[in-house]
């Protein structure tokens, strides 16, 4: 198809007689940021994941408009293996300034897939070349010179289709997806996609080490990123105010609030009913949610490390107050501004105690898509139910990029709105009090403004109260209070989701963690089973810690507690809170910026266990 | 029957049949003779006046003596005492949630001059429907006598020392953030007091009622123009005002011919009658340049500064239905389970 003129530019390498590798194996192409090779990678993960191959993609992008490197790595596992990996076996180099240590990073054996505009020092002789004539396949494909560096990566999609073994038609239909049906659009890019897998096709004389073959693992899946499973589980839980202030990584889960409440929430005459608002600032978003909680909507923010400090005196008011709000916090690296665009794991301890004085927040902990989604809605009813403010602490990695799942399920439950005195029930008891501990679980009553009783108003105030509400120095009524507030935390103990446990009688070791760094952790004991090594996991679901953790700590002899920071925040929280158990406790925390990693885990235990 | 009660008028029930009891609340722990006191008493006439209903009104607050006295009046309204510079996002959430709600909101001049600047700004530029009444003493209250961004330039107080800094006129940055309805008054003119706080509780938007209120214990020195001997010998009333809701029977408690009238969004009218000087407070610039050129005779005009009916509502804007938020059912919160499937197949 191709009449490029450009001579075939393999290099045979020493190894390339080596068995092909089918469905297990990595790539990574290195381009710029803001030059469009989202739509390239996203395309190509769709027409794996859609050839019912078990593949996840990491986006490893730069605080920056455009004009800095980015890399998105895409890990194929035909044993469903999808957490990152240390290196990759093939480089697309399509960023003249990094391509050279994109080159060096590659393993013996390994292929790189360059443009044959960047001058690359191909010294190395263990790695096989393809030199794709990037410039001129654009050039052919008829694209308007404006659009022309859009469609360039569409030429690595097309090598790599070739190379690879990308059923070519499932590109097709993943453009399709992408542009939403739009011809032109399609047409033009599947133009290059296909030019540049002729071109390869004609001009290469060296079969490619890796190759991907169908399957049928992800058949019936969905693929999905954290923040837009969020925001599904919080429409499909009612939420009816957003307010927020905009910062990397949650600003996708609101833009996903923006894009599916229009349509699913609205009257009989189009009104929505729901209502949006983007704060001046982090402070006025969590306080619109507390305004909107009090008032008796489900009301939600989304930030990340450094709006979460700024809401930390509302906060503390929302838990003393007794107000329920919902807040995600899609955690990046800090402290301060940090790696704006980096994950971890290191807003635990900060959130779960923040605000000043005596504070302990549910925090919810999502670690699947599925979680994502059922805590979108769940916070909800443990924010009304417990009448606080419910922390959902997601990371980068979950929230942004494409994870696959099980179609989610519709929620089981119907909401649990709390306990909210009517005019009704006012009738009925004459008087009530906000703050009495009636049923001993530490949850008071409350009434919503607007409530046409006379004795439905009560005082609202994070100044010492009484059971009424009433202003109050009396040190009885402080202790009494800040004691039925642990009694209500003990509560929450019992409502919140328990942990995800995988128990072997015979193991001795267990491996703790939460979050998106499951994957790795399913992996790493994979590795050790098959070195003797047995474990046993648990993965927390949410903070406070529930019963089933402190029974499975002490079932097993040492506890690995993984997690992505320096100081081991939850590793620190378990001691803590159980420091009968502690010594049991060995900390594996680790945080560049990076997601962990199988053999990262593998190696920390393998070391301790000597 | 019930019948209106009229400004002043003693009768005991209100168009709703409630007593002025009913409008009541606990009793004030503030410095005897605060100017803040005052205001509490006249939020209880205006409303009591207005036959509004207690349940419909949220008291909301920041944090300071200001901002105690919600406590001290309707306490049969839920009330919010809010964290300090705070209650404009609480305000704004709570009136999203539920539109029918009435929110009267006493706020300090530090509460709303310093920490809570940016609120107060945003407020007014999303107009959020409130009365915002700022009890402004020029000084920090609660925290004993530190000066607060509203301070006369060049003032002297016992442990703070000198101000050299000018001080941030609250009426003119709310005409300058587009709040329709923006007044100042002093705590101690009761009548001009609940005229224009009748006239706030009416208006359809955002409503700041300035109130110069004297810290009888940290800042009544004669010479500060917040203290009361400065307020009564320097207050320059523009006109009176008598707010005549539609029920209410009109008065002539006005001079023919010297009248102003203007309509406010449910019907009610405000008179203004001007005294010494032809005010019109429909435009923007003519209440800019009267509050600048009293700031240079270090005087204060009281009345209605500035109105404009025209903006619409943060609810209106965003398109809220008539029933609350609060109020949807769980059928309305939550999609059906055929929806959830629709979506997940976009996804496959
Ligand atoms: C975050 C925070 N910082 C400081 C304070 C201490 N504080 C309480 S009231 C106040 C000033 C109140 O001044 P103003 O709003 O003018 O009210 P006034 O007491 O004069 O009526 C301050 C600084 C606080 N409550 N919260
Ligand atoms: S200190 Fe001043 S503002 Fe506070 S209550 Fe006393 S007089 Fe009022
Ligand atoms: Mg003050």
């Amino acid at each position: 198809m191709s009449t490029v003129d450009v001579q075939a530019d393999v290099q045979h390498s020493a190894v390339a007689e080596r068995p092909t590798v089918v469905n297990d194996f990595s790539f990574v192409a290195a381009t710029v940021n803001g030059s469009g090779s989202q739509t390239a990678n996203s395309v190509l993960i769709r027409a794996i994941f859609k050839m019912g191959i078990p593949v996840n993609g990491k986006n490893l992008f730069p605080s920056n408009i455009s004009g800095l490197p980015t890399w998105y790595t895409i890990r194929i596992n035909k044993d469903g293996y999808i957490a990152r990996r240390e290196g990759t076996e093939i480089v697309v180099a399509f960023n003249k300034n990094t391509a050279a240590a994109d080159l060096a990073g590659l393993p013996e054996g390994g292929v790189c897939v360059y443009a044959d505009d960047i001058p690359l020092d191909r010294a190395r002789t263990d790695v096989t070349y393809y030199a794709l004539p990037a410039k001129e396949l654009v050039k052919q494909s008829g694209a308007d010179v404006k659009l022309r560096d859009y469609v360039a990566n569409m030429v690595y999609v097309g090598a790599l289709a070739e190379l690879l073994g990308i059923d070519r038609d499932e590109i097709k239909a993943a453009l399709t997806f992408h542009f939403q049906g739009k011809t032109k659009p399609i047409n033009l890019n599947y133009g290059v996609v296909e030019a540049a897998a002729e071109w390869v096709r004609a001009n290469n004389h060296a079969p490619c080490p890796f190759r991907v073959e169908a399957m049928a693992k992800t058949t019936g899946q969905i693929m999905i990123d954290g923040n837009t499973a969020g925001a599904l589980g919080a429409v499909f839980g009612g939420v009816s105010l957003v307010s927020w202030y905009p910062i990397t990584p949650s600003t996708s889960l609101v833009d996903a609030l923006n894009e599916y409440l229009p349509e699913f929430r609205h009257d009989a005459d189009g009104a929505p009913t729901y209502t949006v608002v983007q704060a001046e600032d982090e402070l006025a978003a969590i306080g619109m949610v507390m305004g909107a909680g009090w008032a008796g909507a489900r009301a939600m923010t989304a930030t990340s490390g450094p709006g979460i400090s700024l809401m930390s005196e509302f906060a503390g008011l929302g838990y003393f107050a007794e107000i329920p709000g919902v807040i995600w916090d899609i955690q990046r690296m800090g402290p301060s501004t940090g790696l704006p665009t980096r994950v971890s794991q290191g807003d635990v301890l900060s959130t779960y105690f923040l605000g000043h004085g005596d504070t302990r927040h549910v925090c919810l902990l999502p670690g699947t898509m599925a979680d994502c989604f059922e805590f979108g809605y769940l916070a909800f009813d443990l924010a009304e139910r417990l009448q606080t403010p419910v922390f959902v602490l997601s990371d980068l990695d979950l929230g942004m990029n494409s994870w696959l799942s099980e179609p989610f399920t519709y929620p089981q439950e119907p909401m649990d709105r709390g306990k909210v005195l009517s005019v009704e029930d006012l009738k009925r008891l004459g008087s009530f009090q906000r703050y009495a501990d009636v049923d001993g679980d530490g949850i008071g009553y409350r009434t919503l403004p607007g409530t046409d009783h006379p004795a439905a108003a009560y005082f609202t105030r994070g100044t010492g109260h009484n059971a009424n509400a009433i202003y109050s120095e009396r040190p009885d009524d402080w202790q009494g209070n800040m004691e039925r507030l642990d009694r209500k935390h003990e509560t929450a103990r019992r409502l919140v989701p328990k942990p995800v446990i995988d128990q072997h009688a015979a193991a001795k070791l267990a491996i703790l963690g939460f979050g998106s760094s499951d994957g790795a952790i399913q992996e790493a004991r994979d590795r050790l089973t098959t070195q003797g090594v047995a474990t046993s996991s648990l993965r927390l679901r949410a903070l406070p810690l529930t019963d089933e953790v402190r029974d499975f700590v002490a079932a097993h002899e040492r506890v690995y507690v993984v997690e992505l920071n320096q100081d081991g925040q939850m590793y620190r929280l378990l001691c803590m809170e159980y420091p009968e158990l502690a010594t049991k406790f060995i900390s594996i925390a680790h945080c560049d910026g990076l997601p962990l990693t199988a053999r990262f885990i593998t190696e920390q235990i393998q070391q301790r266990e000597g | 029957m019930a019948t209106a009660a009229k400004p002043g008028d003693n009768r005991k029930i209100n168009l709703i049949g409630l007593e002025r009891t009913d409008y009541k609340g606990n009793v004030s722990t503030l410095c005897a003779g605060c100017g803040h006191d005052s205001i509490s008493a006249q939020i209880m006439t205006a409303a009591f006046d207005l036959s509004l209903k207690p349940h419909t009104i949220i008291k909301m607050s920041g944090i300071g003596c200001s901002s105690k006295s919600p406590a001290y009046f309707l306490s049969r309204s839920h009330g919010f005492n809010a964290l300090h510079g705070r209650m404009p996002s609480v305000v704004t959430g709570a009136t999203l949630a539920n539109r029918s709600l009435e929110a009267i909101a006493v706020s300090g001049d530090g509460d709303t001059g310093s920490i809570g600047f940016s609120q107060y700004k945003h407020l007014l530029r999303r107009n959020v429907p409130m009365v915002y009444i700022i009890e402004n003493n020029g000084v920090y209250g609660l925290t004993k006598g530190q000066f607060s961004a509203t301070a006369d330039q060049g003032q002297k107080l016992k442990y703070a020392g000198l101000n050299e800094l000018p001080p941030i006129d609250l009426c003119a940055e709310a005409i300058l953030s587009g709040c329709g309805f923006v007044a100042r008054s002093f705590s101690g003119d009761a009548k001009q007091v609940r005229e224009l706080l009748k006239a706030a509780m009416s208006y359809h938007g955002t409503a700041v009622v300035d109130i110069i209120s004297p810290c009888v214990t940290f800042n009544n020195h004669d010479e500060s123009t917040k203290s009361y001997a400065y307020g009564k010998a320097h207050e320059e009333p523009i006109h009176d005002i008598t707010f005549i809701k539609q029920y209410e029977e009109i008065t002539v408690d006005y001079e023919p011919g010297t009248v102003q009238v203007v309509k406010m969004h449910d019907g009610p009218t405000i008179r203004l009658k001007k005294l010494d000087r032809d005010y019109d407070p429909t435009s923007k610039m003519a209440a800019l340049q009267l509050l600048e050129g009293a700031h240079e005779k270090q005087e204060f005009v009281t009345g209605l500064l500035y109105i404009n009916e025209g903006r619409p509502t943060l609810p209106e804007l965003q398109h809220l239905p008539s029933t609350p938020l609060a109020k949807l059912s769980p059928d309305q919160l939550r999609p059906g389970e055929d929806k959830l499937r629709e979506i997940m197949a976009t996804f496959m």
